[in-house]
């Protein structure tokens, strides 16, 4: 049973000229797995989101909500949903319950607030108002209106953006104790590790189109090889494309890219690849500055599809 | 869980969160209930007593400047309802440059003749001074009274006096800001922060929402009131209840209206600049045309149409008649339909054109 189905999904803005913010996007949500939208900002997950949300209409294609459509089966729809937006501000002089009863009462069926406040850990805040949460405990509260309504399927849009390390996984927790009581979530992000770590497959979108789906190990597994090789030279001389050339003659070495100072190597094998090409770089007299050998990421799937990162988005 | 489901009601929970956000707003709640207060303690204080009048008089340099400056300094008391005069012997030219500084209210100049007096006749001190000096000097001169004076009667009892008029006005003044500021930008906050967007993406009913924010801008209203009235009661002794139930009438009715044109204003707006300038300019017009100071019959016959179809002037007209006077609520009735109608239009316009997101 599919939980989202969105086939051929369009969203042109008028302006001059039309901005084509999503272009063509298929996306199949199974019930029960956290599936993920990865892409840069400005890619359209937002936007495409907010789509499967009913909160924008799309231009054209075809969307499904747990089996039902937006202008038909709206309030059905909103009743199984829960919701957290990209940025809202919550009233910064109510407490942590009065929000949540708030939310509670636009439901007819869905947890005790207190349930939702100890489900996000925010049992000690119960009382205190918005205006005082850390960001973090903001973030955690988002979760907790969208949680209090006890939804089928769990909206996130950059759920963990701005917070830091610590309050990012204590929100993966949150959203992993979700996704194991069968519940389904959607969530956005330009984090690879967000995706790789939460997601049970992930949607790497670009331009408004999906350009890449599998589960975080599928889509490395399609690099050719699980490892990354990164080095750099002192003072090279050397034009990189040649030496790019000889790296790649490596049996190993699946692909070799240059970057501003650095060389970034695929790799299926380390040990084997590793010996190879420091007697390459002996052979031709050059001399590394750096080397550094770490597991291939999603990032590295991004750029082998695009040429480009996820986080310089600013720059395209 | 029949129990949890019973505890939570949309609507009471949307009033009850409009009520906190409120009162936990210091700001808010000064500018609602403290500002008519402050206008009416201003306002009452200033023209409570006739304030006693400083008459400024030049006496011209020249033979018997003394004994003119005497004569109106040692006149009568009691007489020129309680004028002070304040005398000084100047020359030409020191005393016309004072005349025109407004420094001074009336040049008196003796001729051979007898007096001549210089003042700007377009200023009612002026004027004054004139008539109370000449009056002096005659009866100097030797004048007699034709007929004994009594003392002044003046108009201070409680009902007839200027606060009295005032507070029904300014009570109207504070429904109309109440209801605009209240609703609107309570709204228009709630947009900025993408609130109204989280709102509607739960299965909240729209209608709910509108409804909760104009019943929670009724409620905030009923202290506003009160206080209001209270405080004008034990300050100025005003009593304004003639027809306690009929004014209630309005004050519903008119709350709800200044509630609805708040949500139309605030329909559409995407940040504060933009709804506090439409707020601004939606009552500008009425602050200066609906009698909330002064009478609006003051204004050119022609205009009157227009003045009358403003919501706030049959608000006030009303409020003056059964606060102030007793009268009932069947004398209302035109009063009360310009208001309705306002309200009813502003809420289903504001309604239609309301953006969410």
């Amino acid at each position: 049973m599919l939980a989202i189905h969105c086939a051929n999904l369009t969203k042109t803005y008028p302006a001059r000229p039309p901005v084509e913010a999503v272009r063509g996007l298929n996306l199949s949500v199974n019930e029960g797995e956290c599936f993920g939208l990865l892409g840069p900002n400005g890619a359209g997950k937002t936007t495409t989101i907010e789509i499967l949300e009913g909160l924008l209409a799309a231009t054209g294609g075809t969307v499904e909500v747990l089996g039902m459509q937006w202008g038909r089966d709206d309030a059905a729809i909103r009743q199984r949903i829960g919701i957290s937006l990209q940025e809202t501000k919550l009233a910064e002089k109510l407490s942590v319950r009065e929000t949540l009863a708030l939310f509670r009462s636009f439901y007819k069926r869905g947890v005790d607030p207190d349930d939702a406040i100890a489900r996000v850990s925010l049992e000690d805040k119960a009382a205190v108002w918005v205006g005082k949460l850390s960001g973090g405990q903001r973030q955690r509260l988002a979760v907790a209106t969208a949680i209090v309504g006890d939804p089928d399927l769990l909206f996130l849009d950059e759920p963990t953006t701005g917070l830091d390390p610590q309050a990012r996984r204590q929100l993966w927790e949150i959203i992993r104790s979700f996704r194991a009581q069968g519940r389904t979530v959607l969530l956005t992000t330009h984090y690879m590790d967000e995706a790789e770590r939460l997601c049970d497959r992930v949607a790497v979108v670009d331009k408004g189109q999906v350009i890449a789906l599998g589960s975080p190990r599928e889509l490395i597994a399609s690099l050719g090889g699980e490892h990354m090789i990164d080095f750099s030279l002192t003072g090279a001389r050397e034009p990189a494309e040649s030496l790019l050339e000889t790296l790649r003659r490596i049996p190993a070495v699946t692909s070799a890219r240059h970057e501003a100072e650095s060389f970034a190597l695929s790799v299926s094998e380390p040990h084997v690849a590793l010996p190879a090409i420091l007697e390459g770089l002996r052979e031709q007299r050059l001399e590394l500055a750096s080397l550094t050998t770490r597991h291939a990421s999603l990032e590295d799937v991004f750029v082998a599809l695009t040429g480009r990162h996820l986080r310089e988005e600013a720059s395209h | 869980m029949p129990a949890a489901q019973q505890r939570y009601r949309p609507l009471p929970q949307i009033v009850l969160s409009r009520l906190r956000t409120f009162y936990r707003e210091p700001g808010a709640v000064f500018w609602v209930y403290g500002f008519p207060l402050l206008m009416v303690a201003a306002l009452g204080i200033a023209f409570r007593t006739t304030p006693v009048q400083r008459v400024s008089v030049d006496v011209q340099a020249g033979a018997g400047a003394e004994a003119v400056r005497d004569a109106i300094a040692q006149r009568p008391a009691g007489r020129d309802g309680g004028l002070t005069f304040d005398v000084q012997i100047n020359d030409a030219d020191t005393s016309l440059r004072r005349l025109r500084t407004g420094n001074t209210d009336l040049i008196v100049t003796k001729t051979e003749s007898g007096y001549q007096y210089r003042f700007d006749d377009s200023r009612p001190e002026g004027r004054l001074a004139r008539m109370a000096v000449d009056d002096v000097l005659q009866r100097a001169a030797g004048r007699a009274d034709a007929f004994a004076t009594l003392p002044d009667a003046h108009m201070t009892e409680p009902g007839s006096r200027y606060v009295d008029f005032l507070v029904p006005g300014l009570l109207g003044m504070s429904l109309m800001g109440g209801g605009l500021w209240g609703v609107g930008f309570a709204i228009v906050d709630m947009r900025i922060r993408k609130l109204l967007k989280r709102f509607v993406a739960t299965p909240m009913r729209r209608s709910d929402f509108l409804l909760g924010v104009m019943i929670s801008r009724l409620v905030f209203m009923i202290p506003e009131v009160l206080v209001l009235v209270v405080f004008a009661r034990v300050m100025f002794g005003v009593r304004v209840s003639g027809n306690v139930g009929a004014s209630l009438v309005l004050i519903l009715v008119g709350a709800f209206t200044f509630a609805g044109l708040g949500l139309l204003v605030a329909a559409r707006a995407k940040t504060l600049e933009t709804a506090s300038g439409l707020m601004n300019l939606t009552m500008l017009p009425m602050w200066l045309l609906s009698g909330i100071f002064f009478s609006s019959d003051r204004f050119p016959q022609m205009v009157q149409p227009l003045i009358k179809a403003l919501p706030l002037t049959p608000l006030i007209d009303g409020l003056r008649a059964t606060m102030l006077e007793g009268a009932p609520l069947a004398g209302q009735t035109v009063n009360l339909a310009i208001l309705g109608t306002w309200g009813l239009a502003t809420f289903f316009l504001g309604l239609a054109f309301f953006r969410w997101n």
